[in-house]
């Protein structure tokens, strides 16, 4: 029973969600930041001022 | 999908599944009320048989005359229009039931109703908090995001008649929560008070409420997902998840009103503020951005100010706000270490709560004359800014030391005011005044003068009331902890409610001029819709071409 004492399923779930956590923000950043991704995010930032024909009469 | 079965003569396939439910909903809910031994239960069976026969009816009507078939080759808005008037509708009960409740706890003498002990504060306070959170702010979400979704999709919205499905039977969870609350049916769950049945009538309407937007995504012209698209999904999975397990509960008979919650003791107590904090972040703030992140540039006819902010913003704040709830739990039975895990994840939120500020408030850059002339531009300024105040006070209270002096005073009452009403209510309102002329094809607002009337009645209510609630409740925190030399507590329980009562009528004031407000806007939109409309009269707009060409504007 030595695998699951409290302190080893504490340790695993602060160091494992420290990583986890640390793994989908820097996923998130390095999407943010690709550079092949800039001409769709600037589209995007974009994407409300379409002029349609619903919103202005 | 569905609109591929669609003709304009015949009812669809969509039309006709809805109408069967109904009919079941209707016939279900008649013998429910008939062999249920329990007053309460057969109290709300009527809500809902007068609900469902009615909704049948119409339908009957609606179908014979073929008013259900749909054109896909324009918006669906009507339901986005029916949101609205529900929006301002609601908007006016919560504030009403809200001042109502403020005047009880100012003079209490002379707002006590002996007779009608379902005007009570405890039953009116429940009443206001759900009105104002769930009535006002769940339609403005409903209305803005099938609203938005649909615009930047490119695409009419999925399910055909489903969408009404969402609009009526989210309003039949509405009546059924606040006739619940004043005939003192309720689980005791802080803004999770409706039982267990009316808690599955609303999953049911709620995952009805994320097909239509999945549906709708899911057909979209435009390549990408726009990132308030990507808000109001976080809010509407989140919500479902948080709804169906603070809620499960064993009912005491098919038939009764009165259920008994799966959790008890300190458990209980985790996951209601796990939901309560979350239903904070993910409807009050994720949806509430997902609004900004659409009407603001719209408005401003500027660009986001980063769209890599809002990536980063949005991953982010949806994955530290999940784990904030234990702040709400300093010096309970639950564990330290997940108190300060609580308040730990709560002082981080103030990295994406700020990115969502900044990225608001900096959208207006080349556009900041736009403050001065435009009072709708105005109001969603300083909703951000209390969304920015808010969410710097909301760390700094879940520190435990703070949370020592501010729990269960009213300074948690100011706290969640600068929140609910400069935030969500100043941001729905802007959102709203953009909408109407939009919906209805007007050219412009009835009265811009009355607008600046609003802004500024609401602006003084919302300060009045927040900075009451900030002396009332350091006041009242620092007399609960004063002691005399001998070591007794100085002051008495009583003493400290009698020392409120001034800050008690200043706050029932800020109240009532936020109602006032929203009365002269509800006026201001009644004139808009009934002004006479500019050019082409059809109400339902035809959807843009896709992919659309960018007219990115010169920087």
């Amino acid at each position: 029973m030595s695998g699951l004492t409290y302190e080893a399923v504490a340790r695993f779930a602060q160091q494992g969600g420290t990583l986890y956590f640390a793994a989908i923000f820097i996923a998130g950043l390095i999407y943010a930041l690709w550079p092949r991704n800039k001409e769709a995010f600037r589209r995007l930032a974009h994407l409300p001022l379409e002029k349609d024909e619903s919103d202005h009469v | 999908m569905t609109q591929a079965v669609a003709t304009r003569d015949e009812a669809s396939l969509d039309t006709i599944v809805l109408y069967t439910v109904t009919g079941l909903l209707a016939l279900g809910s008649i013998l429910a009320t008939a062999f249920s031994p329990d007053p309460s239960f057969r109290f709300h069976g009527y809500v809902m048989i007068a609900g469902f026969v009615t909704a049948f009816c119409v339908m009957s009507v609606g179908i014979g005359s073929g008013r259900f078939r749909s054109d896909p080759s324009r918006y669906s808005d009507g339901v986005v229009r029916a949101g609205v008037i529900a929006t301002m509708f609601w908007a006016i009960a919560g504030l009403a039931a809200g001042v109502v409740a403020a005047a009880q706890l100012a003079w209490p003498n002379v707002f006590y109703f002996p007779d009608a002990g379902w005007l009570n504060f405890g039953r009116l306070r429940p009443l206001h908090t759900s009105a104002v959170i769930f009535a006002f702010g769940g339609n403005a979400l409903i209305a803005t995001s099938f609203y938005v979704v649909q615009r930047t999709c490119k695409a009419r919205l999925a399910g055909g008649a489903w969408p009404w499905f969402v609009f009526w039977g989210y309003q039949l969870f509405i009546v059924l929560a606040a006739t619940g609350y004043l005939a003192g049916i309720t689980q005791s769950k802080e803004y999770a008070e409706p039982e267990w049945y009316v808690d599955l009538w609303l999953t049911v309407v709620w995952v009805a409420y994320l097909l239509v937007f999945l549906g709708t995504i899911w057909k979209r012209k435009e390549p990408h997902i726009y990132v308030a698209n990507w808000f109001y999904l976080a809010f509407i999975v989140t919500i479902a998840l948080l709804h169906v397990v603070n809620n499960l509960a064993m009912p005491v008979g098919l038939l009764e009103a009165k259920s008994y919650s799966a959790f008890a003791g300190v458990q209980d107590a985790l996951t209601q503020w796990w939901y309560g904090h979350n239903a904070v972040g993910f409807f009050l703030t994720a949806g509430f951005l997902a609004m900004m992140y659409y009407f603001v540039p719209k408005r401003a006819e500027r660009p986001v100010y980063s769209y890599r902010l809002s990536i980063v913003h949005f991953w982010s704040l949806i994955f530290i706000y999940i784990w904030a709830g234990p702040h709400h739990l300093h010096f309970t039975a639950l564990p330290q270490w997940t108190q300060t895990l609580g308040m730990t994840f709560s002082v981080m939120l103030w990295m994406p709560s700020w990115g969502g500020m900044i990225n608001g408030l900096m959208t207006l850059s080349g556009a900041w004359d736009k403050i001065r002339t435009d009072p709708v531009i105005r109001m969603m300024v300083v909703a951000i800014a209390f969304y920015g105040m808010a969410t710097f006070e909301g760390p700094l209270m879940s520190v435990r030391a703070v949370n020592a002096l501010s729990h269960y005073t009213d300074w948690t009452i100011g706290h969640v005011h600068s929140g609910a009403l400069g935030w969500n209510g100043f941001i729905t309102f802007a959102c709203i005044y953009c909408l109407v002329p939009w919906l209805w094809k007007k050219e412009r607002l009835w009265s811009n003068t009355l607008v600046e009337w609003h802004f500024w009645i609401a602006t003084t209510g919302v300060l009045l009331y927040i900075s009451s609630m900030w002396v009332s409740g350091i006041m009242e925190g620092l007399m609960w902890r004063e002691y005399t030399p001998q070591g007794y507590l100085a002051n008495a329980f009583v003493e400290t409610v009698a020392a409120k009562h001034i800050p008690n009528i200043i706050r029932t004031l800020g109240g009532l001029m936020f109602l006032v407000g929203a009365l002269i806007m509800s006026y201001n939109l009644w004139r808009t819709i009934r002004m006479p409309s500019t050019a082409k009269a059809e109400l339902e707009s035809p959807i843009a071409a896709a992919p659309a060409p960018v007219a990115i504007a010169a920087e």
